[in-house]
């Protein structure tokens, strides 16, 4: 992390902790009320940011800006909820990775292949025609009726801290649950990058695709295990996601959110993608109570866009993205 | 043998510099728009009227915008849904509150209107490249959508957020029936078509390219990136907002604020990039792929003999386009006004081999 990134975020921490602890100075009962705010935004956050982790992972190893990924959150989650009447979950999982598996070798197959070399927005292009493709396959194979995923997941909420402040902290325990799931991904995800040999090549891909192929690391197969993994992802995503609102289609919608995140924290860094999930978690959470009033409500669904949009003006390459010189 | 330039000499710049230099592509094109002004109104059926060749218009125009901005300038936006819905609720508002304005009047201050927010929100275009500016631009769309449907003043708080739109009048004759609605449209998407097919030719047009092709390098030889790049949401968001007023007027009537949302902006960028970025031509191919695709895939089982249930004919018709997607990209990624021009170029030398 550069010593500017660090410095604006936690300018921007600072901000929104003012913007936050102002209320206070009207009642002290509402003390612990901002703290639950900037708990649950956070909790979002990290939901965001599994999203977005998948997005950042392509985009790295393959230069692919894959708008599919919602569509492959949707997917998983659908498949996943359906075979779960059949088998017993773990099976159901295995099943379901095996098929993420198989989807990527085909998109690597049938789309990223034949179209190696081309423009970044073909591609991009492309991988719309994915969604568009996958949204159909899910709904026709799986029905497009809302299920309910359960996994498991405690759903009552909890009051922490009633030590602390009078009447505690209410936290949601699903969130807590998927936030640590989240971290233990992110955790897995780091030690398969940086002790695997798998994980060293996807690293000189994402650094420098030429010189990766002239050591002989085949491009296409690392392509295959890249989406895997962002299959992965996706997949993990989409329990966190259904068991909390219902396999359905708008779970692709929420994956939209995902892009502002990833601009946030720019395009090419994972770290990046769970601070921005995490700021723009917050930022939606405590702007919609703070500023929601204001507004007339309904302004989470621009609020992260926007967000992003004037942070990207002080600095256009997101939070811990790469400087890009241009030359002529 | 039939299509070949073979002694058209070019002895003044005024023929050099036309816009059709060749006769046979002059004849055509003038062939073309009398078949489409003369003999259509006589041709065609209500149906083809209302439910292919007026949206296929519309959309064609919201196309020839977003090429302006993607195609010419290099700018991916998508927001163009919302552009839309800034063109098409200005002209309502204009309609409503000024009653005696000219229809068309109405149009080009929506189309300003559109202009201004395009302008405003391409700001960011100076600082942002790539897809870090096409997310910004999902910013607009989401704003939009968001302003249009909570503040009540903007459909003149109608209580359901919905708004339809007044008869449409031109100097006291009422536009009805399907076809004089399909030759108003068709008149308006004619004039801007040229006007676009001018501009990107012109000095402007060519400093869009500059920075499109490369923006550094354009800079350094005395474009002005600011201009270039403004001026281009300026003219796009232009006949954005013009598409959108006409999609409002004339083939709703009456919409709600999802007729804008996100799916739209999705839409018209496929239109551009099917159809061939950087292409006037294009920019009409795109929009019937995706016009009638749709309806052609929705026929398709009832005419192979297999009726399928309605969910499933759209599940279907999802996969099918996000399946032709990826082929037509795979087979021709610079469109089908690419196809258009190997064929031309074919048909030069037909017979012959060489």
């Amino acid at each position: 992390m550069s010593a500017s990134a660090r410095n604006l975020t936690i300018a921007f921490f600072a901000l929104l902790a003012a913007a936050a602890v102002s209320p206070m100075d009207f009642g002290e009962a509402r003390f612990p009320q901002w703290l639950e705010i900037v708990i649950g935004g956070l909790m979002s956050g990290v939901l965001y940011s599994l999203v977005a982790l998948g997005l950042v992972l392509i985009f790295k190893a393959s230069g692919v800006f894959n708008f599919a990924q919602g569509a492959m959150v949707l997917f998983a989650a659908l498949t996943l909820v359906r075979l779960m009447e059949k088998m017993p979950f773990v099976v159901a999982l295995a099943v379901v990775l095996a098929v993420m598996v198989a989807l990527a070798w085909l998109v690597e197959r049938l789309v990223l292949r034949p179209l190696v070399n081309q423009e970044g927005i073909v591609l991009f292009m492309a991988t719309l025609g994915v969604a568009y493709f996958l949204n159909g396959l899910g709904q026709l194979v799986w029905g497009a009726d809302v299920y309910t995923l359960d996994v498991g997941m405690p759903k009552e909420p909890k009051i922490i801290l009633d030590k602390v402040f009078e009447g505690g902290i209410l936290v949601s325990t699903e969130d807590l649950v998927a936030a640590v799931i989240a971290g233990l991904l992110v955790a897995a995800l780091a030690l398969f990058f940086q002790k695997t040999a798998t994980g060293r090549a996807l690293r000189a891909v994402a650094d420098d695709h030429q010189a990766a192929q002239s050591i002989g690391i085949p491009l296409n197969r690392i392509w295959v295990i890249v989406w895997s993994v962002a299959g992965l992802v996706a997949l993990v995503a989409g329990v966190v996601w259904g068991s909390k609102l219902g396999v359905q289609f708008s779970l692709q919608l929420i994956a939209l959110k995902a892009l502002p995140v990833v601009i946030l924290g720019g395009f090419t860094s994972i770290p990046g993608a769970i601070v921005g999930g995490l700021l723009i978690g917050l930022g939606e959470k405590l702007s919609e109570v703070y500023l929601g009033p204001l507004f007339g409500g309904g302004i989470e669904n621009w609020f992260a866009y926007v967000l992003a949009l004037v942070f990207l003006l002080f600095r256009p390459e997101g939070l811990f993205g790469e400087k890009h010189i241009d030359r002529v | 043998m039939i299509y070949r330039e073979t002694g058209q000499f070019k002895t003044t710049y005024a023929s050099d510099q036309q816009l059709f230099p060749i006769l046979q592509d002059r004849v055509f094109v003038i062939g073309f728009l009398l078949f489409a002004f003369v003999a259509m109104p006589f041709l065609a059926s209500d149906y083809l009227f209302r439910a292919i060749l007026t949206p296929f218009l519309i959309l064609s125009l919201a196309a020839l915008g977003l090429n302006i901005l993607v195609g010419y300038c290099g700018q991916l936006s998508l927001g163009t849904g919302g552009f839309m819905a800034v063109g098409a609720y200005a002209a309502y508002n204009l309609a409503v509150r000024v009653p005696d304005l000219n229809l068309l009047v109405v149009f080009v201050l929506a189309g300003l209107c559109s202009t201004v927010a395009g302008a405003l929100f391409g700001i960011p275009s100076l600082r942002i490249k790539g897809f870090y500016l096409a997310v910004t631009t999902l910013a607009a769309q989401f704003f939009l959508d968001w302003l249009f449907s909570r503040v009540g003043w903007f459909t003149n708080y109608s209580s359901s957020g919905s708004v339809a739109a007044p008869p449409l009048e031109m100097f006291g004759h009422p536009i009805q029936g399907p076809a004089e609605k399909y030759l108003f449209v068709l008149s308006i998407v004619s004039v801007f078509a040229l006007l676009a097919k001018n501009l990107t030719r012109g000095a402007i047009g060519r400093s869009w390219m500059a920075t499109r092709d490369m923006d550094v390098a354009a800079e350094v030889i005395g474009i002005r990136p600011l201009y270039a790049k403004l001026t281009a949401f300026a003219v796009s968001s232009f006949y954005v907002g013009i598409a959108g007023a006409l999609w409002g007027f004339v083939y709703l009537g009456g919409w709600e604020p999802l007729a804008f949302d996100v799916n739209r902006s999705f839409e018209l960028l496929f239109m551009v990039i099917i159809g061939g970025l950087g292409s006037i031509l294009g920019s009409f191919l795109g929009a019937a792929f995706i016009v009638i695709l749709p309806i052609a895939l929705n026929r398709l089982p009832t005419a192979l003999g297999m009726p399928l249930s309605t969910a499933t004919v759209s599940e279907v018709e999802l996969m099918t386009f996000g399946g032709l997607i990826v082929f037509f990209l795979i087979a021709e990624p610079r469109g089908l006004a690419r196809l258009w021009a190997i064929g031309k170029e074919k048909l030069r030398l037909w017979p012959f081999p060489h």
